[in-house]
């Protein structure tokens, strides 16, 4: 029993590691907090832990103390911003580690903040519940939270990246490539030639930046949510705030530069018999946001599925209770994590692809 | 479902992250790589414009070298063509001056040989007459001793000079 149980510690604490999720503080030697190998494993919970938001970094477990790196909580409130690190909340998630903090109390129930009650329900939180749903008032969360942190550090490494490639440009003139911009630059062609002009057209210059922008953007935090190691891991693209930035940009990019001929296709479709013309104009009209929202939540679905499947993988161990499961978990996870390399690079060039072909379906000139 | 409801903060921090990140990448990243990129690709283009003006000169240059050559043998040739005639014309007048000279000179020469021959032979003629007359002479004294043998001598010469 003792043996199962230091094996079971050690898969887990791998599991941890390899899963998609990473994070971890110094102090985190709270003697109070249940230990995780007491506690049954759920997978659905671990991997919604992981796909999710957090306010702080979990790296891994050790010695049934979680590692994780604390990260600023910023909150707006009624009585203006307040800031304390997350290492404040002591790991707690369900609301039971109340935090006194700008003369307010707040506490963590599953990643969100809350005020605290005045006095902890049946269940120990600090959170008014009805019908099993938290009821209790919330203060605007603008924390820097792990998928904040995560977008943060991806927006460094892709000016790293990218102005390291132009001082080689600055040094070289425009002599051939040499370094990363040797691997950069077939890149950048590619999106300018093949995405943006190819389907934008005359003016597709102005839109370059944008897409490059983008596509790096969404294939970068597309692969660094595959590294399952700290400081990766995060599931940012595969967030729906984040997608829904992303969608929004496109949608208020592509309707302001919308010229004549889109705007008549939308709302009196030419060459269509007169009564179809309200019936279609209202389609057309939903078509404005059905067309980002596809774009949303294609990201959002096909990275957060990706995440959730290499999870469900390596759970497969402690969901049949058997360490033989182990290679066959190992072989189907290194496929699939394999196939979500290919994944990453399409769903950048999807998103960054038809945002061009939304662009420039709406600045075609009318041909008619 | 908390997955599929966005979180305002991280709405927030991605508006401002990504925004941010448009501008500073299109200003020290994207502006600088597409020019040059675009520069490097004008002067490729410019370069293969030029490699092909340079093939098509070094073409003329060729074809015209190849008149110049094609001129320059025939040229040579309708040289070499006059130079031929020239030498035949010059060696046919030659043999003509020559054959002239020669039966000039053959001429002369048969002339002044048949002057010497009938000098010579007036002058043996001469000599010999001179010899005959003076053996004759001999004769005729030793022979004109006796009047027969004068006699018989003047007969055999009158008889001789008949022959002769």
């Amino acid at each position: 029993m003792n043996d199962t149980m230091t094996f079971k510690q050690l898969f887990f604490g791998l599991l941890t590691l390899c899963s998609v999720t990473v994070s971890a503080s110094t102090d985190s030697h709270d003697a109070t907090q249940t230990t995780e190998s007491d506690a049954p494993f759920d997978p659905r919970e671990m991997i919604m832990e992981h796909v999710m938001d957090s306010h702080s970094w979990h790296i891994m477990d050790w010695n049934n103390y979680a590692v994780s790196v604390p990260l600023p909580v910023i909150l707006w409130t009624e009585e203006g911003l307040v800031a304390f690190s997350s290492s404040k909340f002591h790991h707690d998630t369900k609301g039971h580690h109340v935090v006194e903090a700008g003369g307010q109390r707040f506490v963590n129930h599953h990643e969100k903040i809350y005020y605290a009650s005045q006095a902890a329900n049946h269940d120990g939180a600090f959170v008014e519940m009805r019908d099993g749903l938290a009821v209790s008032a919330k203060p605007v969360d603008m924390s820097i939270t792990k998928t904040v942190a995560s977008l943060l550090f991806s927006a460094v490494l892709l000016m790293w990246i990218f102005f390291a490639s132009a001082k080689n440009y600055r040094r070289r003139g425009s002599a051939s490539p040499r370094g990363i911009a040797s691997f950069t630059e077939p890149l950048i062609v590619f999106v300018r030639d093949d995405i943006a002009k190819a389907n934008i057209g005359k003016h597709y210059l102005r839109f370059v930046p944008m897409l490059l922008t983008m596509f790096f953007f969404i294939w970068l935090n597309n692969l660094m949510g595959l590294i399952p190691f700290f400081p990766f891991g995060a599931n940012v693209t595969g967030n729906i705030a984040v997608t829904l930035v992303l969608a929004v940009i496109v949608m208020l990019v592509t309707n302001v530069n919308g010229k004549k001929a889109y705007w008549q296709h939308i709302f009196w479709m030419p060459g269509i018999p007169g009564w179809v013309k309200p019936l279609l104009s209202l389609v057309e009209f939903i078509g404005i946001f059905t067309k980002p929202f596809s774009l949303m939540i294609r990201l959002f679905a096909n990275i957060t599925a990706g995440h959730i499947i290499v999870l469900s993988l390596v759970s497969l161990v402690f969901i049949f209770e058997t360490a033989w499961v182990g290679p066959a978990s190992v072989l189907l996870t290194l496929f699939i994590s394999i196939l979500e390399l290919l994944v990453a690079a399409l769903q950048a060039y999807i998103f960054t692809l038809l945002t061009a072909l939304y662009i420039g379906t709406a600045m075609q000139e009318d041909h008619h | 479902m908390d997955i599929i409801t966005p979180g305002f903060g991280l709405i927030f921090w991605t508006t401002i992250v990504f925004l941010l990140l448009m501008v500073l990448l299109s200003k020290f990243a994207w502006k600088p790589i597409l020019s040059a990129v675009k520069e490097r690709e004008a002067s490729i283009d410019k370069a293969l414009e030029e490699a092909q003006s340079a093939r098509a000169e070094m073409q003329n240059l060729t074809s015209s070298n190849e008149q110049l050559l094609k001129e320059a043998r025939q040229e040579r040739e309708s040289i070499v063509k006059e130079a031929r005639v020239a030498r035949d014309k010059m060696v046919a007048e030659a043999k003509d001056i020559a054959s002239g000279e020669a039966e000039k000179i053959m001429t002369a020469a048969a002339a002044q040989i048949e002057g010497a021959k009938m000098a010579a032979v007036t002058e043996l003629k001469n000599h010999v007459a001179q010899i005959a007359v003076d053996m004759a002479e001999k004769v005729l004294r030793s022979e004109l001793k006796d009047p027969a043998g004068q006699k018989a001598s003047i007969d055999r010469a009158l008889e001789d000079v008949k022959l002769n």
